[in-house]
């Protein structure tokens, strides 16, 4: 436990020290308030409809960066030689790199609470606060999935951009196979499990404000699995 | 403290390290040399657990490298051949995290960093960020790092490439002051280096450990490698003689300006330059130079490794990264 949380402290001290924290969270900002702005001036309404819709494609632009050099850049500078030579286990420094990025994440979502303030004040019939709180719970969900799909990616690539491009590849295809335009075109028992695949459905049922345990075990498991993956892929080197 | 039995290690279809063994105790700094591509490198990464071998294995104070990996990892400070740091990071504080990652007790790292900054000479350097310190300094956080946990065992790929001569004194003198008290381990192509600072020296070619012994002991192995060289003027039929003396298997001469110059080998053990001395003079030649060189190191490293550079880079392109 100690060793994932040296870790997890230095990773996370690492995105504040390089510009990509930083422009990450701002292009975050921009691209939500936008949306929400958009949807306050031209259609008069204060609603975090807009900015929980949307979540899942601003994750999609965004989340990949933050995970792209997780591993990809120790593997081009070599320091994951004298880090994984050290008295730790691939598991131990795999979690904590991973929750240094879900941390990265929690702050974001923080970050984007004025929002939910502006949107209380200025709402007519106010809002349903256990409804957004579950909302967020979704989106740290969603965003801590693609968070490990990243990871993995970053795991067996050599080069950032190419870790980005393959994550955002990955996401996308997990983010489509659940949509209606696509499980519309499969027949019938396929169709019910790409939707339950897909990570759309759960993310929108968790929006409605409902904790169902399926959703719950859903996430967990794709971080879990991912995680998993990306532990044999770092100890994988040993046999190269 | 370092046990290595049959060591194998394949990256795919090329064999890198070719049953290997050799020990390292302590007090002992065992030199690891041999051309790139040899498998220095890989068999350190090995030792380390960066690697997995493919066949055999080894031990590290005791613990089995891949039975108990981390406490094998904890017995040993790695200095990889990379130095590969995280350059973002201050020095103190790089160094309290690789300490913390070590097992340094929380209430002790504090101290052990003081004692590697003092140790490493990076005193002058300790507020700085790792990314502007020089390739010597960088090096030195490097050593630092790896003496943090005061380890039984190093293991150090090449120490000094990339250092200025004093910088390079300045390492080896550090390497032989902390060698008592632990067994080392490092790896050279520079062979004075080897015979400098070594107790001992393992020679590695191809992925097989081709020979091992101090320096003087590999001296020894090489055999009919004393040579003279002879520069004369005058004298028909010097050369004939000098081909007659007891011990030579070969002579080998050019004309330059009316001088002879000759290189005599013979055998060893036996000293020819007074007999060449009177050779010369008793078939009226003047003897203008004669000077006596006897096997060096390098002479045993070539005629062990065959041919330098034969495979060369052929490990560093098997390796990820």
């Amino acid at each position: 436990m100690g060793k994932i949380c040296t870790v997890w402290n230095r990773e996370f001290r690492a995105f504040w020290l390089s510009p990509i924290a930083y422009i990450i969270i701002i292009a975050f900002l921009a691209l939500t308030n936008f949306l929400y702005f958009r949807t306050f001036f031209v259609e008069g309404q204060a609603s975090l409809r807009a900015f929980f819709d949307f979540l899942p494609w601003t994750f999609l632009l965004i989340l990949p960066a933050l995970t792209m050099g997780q591993w990809a850049e120790e593997r081009k500078t070599g320091t994951i030689e004298p880090l994984l030579t050290l008295p730790v286990t691939e598991w131990q420094v795999v979690l904590g790199k991973y929750l240094a990025s879900v941390s990265l994440l929690g702050c974001i979502l923080l970050l984007t609470t004025p929002l939910v303030f502006s949107v209380m004040k200025l709402s007519s019939n106010g809002i349903d606060e256990g409804q957004t709180l579950m909302s967020y719970f979704g989106a740290l969900l969603l965003g801590a999935t693609y968070l490990a799909i990243g990871s993995w990616v970053s795991s067996f690539s050599d080069n950032q951009i190419v870790a980005f491009i393959l994550s955002l590849a990955a996401i996308a295809v997990l983010l489509f196979v659940g949509l209606p335009f696509v499980t519309f075109f499969v027949e019938g028992g396929f169709s019910v499990l790409l939707r339950n695949i897909g990570l759309t459905t759960h993310y929108s049922s968790l929006g409605r404000g409902v904790l169902d345990l399926r959703d719950l075990l859903y996430f967990g498991s794709m971080i879990f699995f991912f995680c998993f993956l990306t532990t044999r892929m770092v100890e994988s080197r040993k046999w190269s | 403290m370092i046990e290595v039995s049959g060591l194998t290690k394949k990256y795919g279809e090329v064999l890198a390290v070719d049953d290997v063994s050799f020990s390292v105790s302590k007090g002992e700094i065992v030199g690891f040399l041999g051309p790139n591509g040899a498998g220095k490198s890989t068999t350190m990464k090995v030792l380390t657990g960066y690697l997995a071998p493919t066949e055999g294995t080894a031990s590290i104070n005791g613990h089995d490298i891949i039975d108990q990996p981390l406490a094998a990892r904890a017995a040993v400070g790695y200095l990889p051949e990379s130095t590969a740091l995280y350059e973002e990071m201050g020095v103190v504080d790089y160094l309290r995290y690789m300490g913390r990652m070590q097992g340094v007790a929380g209430a002790a790292i504090q101290g052990r960093i003081d004692d590697v900054i003092q140790t490493c000479g990076l005193a002058t350097m300790a507020h700085k960020d790792i990314s502007q310190l020089s390739k010597g300094y960088h090096q030195r956080v490097g050593l630092a790092q790896a003496l943090l946990n005061d380890p039984p065992v190093l293991i150090l790929d090449e120490p000094t490439s990339g250092l200025d001569p004093a910088q390079i004194v300045e390492i080896r003198s550090l390497i032989t002051r902390i060698a008592e008290e632990k067994a080392i381990l490092l790896s050279t192509h520079i062979l004075p280096e080897a015979q400098n600072t070594c107790s001992r020296i393992l020679i590695i070619s191809n992925g097989k450990l081709v020979g091992e012994g101090t320096s003087g002991e590999l001296l020894d192995m090489v055999s009919g490698n004393e040579q003279y060289s002879v520069r004369l003027r005058g004298g028909d039929g010097t050369l004939r003689r000098l081909e007659q003396l007891k011990g030579v298997t070969a002579v080998s001469s050019n004309m330059e300006n009316g001088e002879l110059a000759a290189t005599i080998s013979a055998e060893k053990g036996h000293d020819l330059r007074e007999r060449i001395f009177d050779t010369a003079v008793e078939s009226g030649a003047k003897l203008l130079e004669l000077s006596h060189t006897s096997t060096s190191l390098e002479d045993v490293f070539l005629s062990l490794t065959g041919t330098t550079g034969r495979r060369s880079g052929q490990e560093g392109g098997s390796q990820d990264g």
